[in-house]
């Protein structure tokens, strides 16, 4: 088990290395730079400016200068924002991504869990039908025509909840951001969690607990839930990488101070360093997201682990 | 006849009947597919409604009184107006909506089905030849699939879109980069057993090279996981589009898309409903569409069930 936990950790740090690569190659490749603006920069002090951020450096160096910074924990400085580096800005902005995102996570994998239950249970019946309904309408509707509908029926229509924006860091402004973020992932995780039941509820030894005399409740406690987790565990990694993301485009839609501001406004002012520092939190988050999910799998399953 | 008997009589009059008949037909696998999709109420239904929003989208435009990009001065955010035309009525600009909706409609169309045949064939090549050769070729490629996989997707797609302008081609290309991977990685496995089968050792004693091989013997037997996949990466691929035009990353004025008209439709919702219900409603239609027809075509190539 340690031995393949090891080689895990060890084949991630290339593909993180060579991802780190072409993102800072793509960025430098093309056209536009930070300091394009409506009125061009004197020269000499373009040219301070350049020098300043190694700018003028052939690609090559400064890719090895980031590289150097990077393994010691440094992001580099902000371009475009004066007077921060990334990581200032990332404190900043990341906490409330996270929070929003971990929110989202837990109540949507709790109300995913407890639908898919009661769905497979109820089998073909009203429940499991309104649940079939729900799961369509959060994974089809996209996220952005998701949040404009809400905003407009709860907060325009009804008066019930502020339909944007953070005044006062007020809880009831996350409301809204955190439902348009938890329902996909809410009606995905019931879809499996009632798809593994209907099996487990299926097989020989939920029969046998059945005819010890066990009722319902204690034949799910028991003998059901633990075993039709299995897929939904699977899920919760590549689940959480999709909330992070898709905070990004949330907190965009509803005026929220996350960093997805920061990233878009970065991307189309090329401030490299922001872009790049961003694009690598992410990529690190999902790379950890993965390996956990695999050294779980590894523990769960031990066929893995000598393959 | 002096040696027709009984038995004789009853022979010739079988042949003779059986003469009459057709002879019998084998059914295909496609067939047999598509008995099995047409009868899936959900899926027909899709189908029709997917050939009705694509024909409206490409010939409506020339039976629309307005263009897309045409201002009615004396009609400027108005509501349906069926006496002067505007259907779904217009804009802030006097715009007609049913014009940009359709207009719309295309563009998302368009870039879906361009970005879809790019990841496709992206894909099966790709997931083709690393399964076929196996090793460490297989290692090396699907490691590159991974680390594409570690990469944020959509900030991917903004830097993409953002560094080398905001175009369709740049949509079409940063999209259907994107979108290859799974399609890459079920390929792989399909073609993992696939070459193990007799046909293929076969060709390969009859002198096949490899690139023959794979085009011709395993790429034709990998139809049905990659016709299922491709229709459910295209409402993936249309949301992705829609979401970059709701930033405002994707498809520029006056052209627009799906996306770009529910991001403007939005913010006036109140005041202009058709703005946003126009849209909106054609988008949830082609995703609902598409994805009962993905499901639909699962169960009928899926040969699990049979």
């Amino acid at each position: 088990m340690l031995g393949y936990a090891l080689r895990r950790v060890l084949s991630a740090i290339p593909i993180a290395l060579i991802a780190v690569t072409i993102c800072f190659f793509i960025l430098r490749v093309a056209p536009g730079g930070p300091f394009d603006g409506e009125r061009a920069l004197p020269p000499t002090v373009l040219a301070n400016l350049r020098a300043h951020y190694n700018l003028d450096q052939p690609l090559i160096i400064q890719y090895f200068i980031y590289v150097g910074r990077l393994l010691q924990g440094d992001l580099g400085p902000s371009m475009v924002i004066d007077g921060f580096n990334v990581s200032q800005l990332i404190a900043i902005g990341f906490p409330f991504t996270l929070t929003m995102a971990m929110t989202a996570f837990v109540i949507a994998t709790a109300i995913g869990i407890l639908a898919g239950i009661v769905a497979a249970v109820n089998q073909n019946k009203w429940p499991d039908y309104v649940l079939v309904l729900t799961v369509m309408v959060g994974v089809i509707i996209p996220n952005f025509l998701m949040a404009a509908l809400l905003q407009l029926w709860f907060g325009v229509y009804l008066r019930w909840l502020p339909a944007g924006g953070w005044v006062n860091g007020s809880w009831v402004h996350l409301v809204l951001p955190v439902t348009v973020l938890a329902w996909p992932h809410a009606a995905r995780i019931s879809r499996l969690m009632r798809g593994s039941m209907i099996e487990v509820l299926g097989t020989n030894y939920v029969r046998t607990a059945r005819s010890k005399g066990l009722g319902q409740r204690l034949v799910l406690a028991r003998h059901a839930i633990k075993p039709a987790l299995l897929p939904v565990v699977s899920y919760l990694g590549p689940g959480l990488s999709y909330l992070l993301t898709g905070s990004l485009a949330v907190e965009q839609i509803f005026g929220l101070p996350g960093i997805g501001k920061y990233f878009i406004t970065a991307a189309l002012n090329r401030d490299y360093g922001i872009v790049l520092g961003t694009t690598i939190l992410y990529m690190f988050i999902i790379l950890a997201l993965n390996l956990i999910v695999d050294l779980v799998y590894a523990w769960l399953d031990p066929k893995v682990r000598y393959r | 006849m002096a040696g027709i008997t009984g038995k004789d009589v009853v022979l010739t009059r079988y042949a003779d009947k059986l003469a009459t008949l057709d002879a019998p037909k084998g059914r295909s696998l496609t067939q047999d597919a598509l008995r099995r999709l047409f009868r899936n109420k959900a899926a027909v239904v899709s189908i029709f409604l997917l050939v009705a929003i694509v024909l409206i989208a490409f010939i409506g435009p020339y039976f629309v009184p307005w263009g897309y990009s045409e201002v009615d001065w004396t009609a400027i955010r108005k509501g349906p107006d069926f006496a002067k035309g505007h259907y779904f009525g217009t804009d802030q600009n006097g715009r007609d909506m049913l014009a940009r909706v359709l207009q719309g409609t295309q563009m998302s169309l368009i870039v879906a089905g361009v970005a879809t045949v790019v990841s496709v064939t992206i894909g099966i090549v790709y997931g083709a030849v690393a399964g076929y050769f196996g090793g460490r070729v297989d290692a090396v490629m699907m490691r590159i699939v991974d680390i594409m996989y570690a990469l944020p997707y959509i900030l991917f797609v903004i830097i993409l879109v953002v560094m080398f302008g905001r175009n369709p081609v740049m949509l079409f290309v940063g999209i259907g980069a994107i979108e290859w991977l799974t399609m890459a990685r079920i390929v792989r496995g399909q073609t993992l057993s696939i070459k193990e089968r007799e046909f293929v050792e076969a060709a390969k004693a009859g002198g096949a090279k490899p690139m023959t091989i794979i085009m011709r013997h395993i790429v034709p037997n990998l139809t049905g996981p990659v016709v299922i996949y491709a229709t459910l990466t295209i409402p993936e691929i249309i949301i992705a589009e829609s979401f970059l035009s709701y930033l405002g990353l994707g498809v520029q004025e006056p052209q627009t898309s799906l996306g770009t008209l529910i991001s403007f439709g939005a913010p006036v919702a109140e005041v202009l409903p058709w703005m946003l219900l126009a849209p909106a409603g054609v988008l949830v239609t082609l995703l609902i569409c598409l994805t009962y027809l993905g499901d639909g075509l699962r169960d009928a190539l899926d040969p699990k069930d049979r």
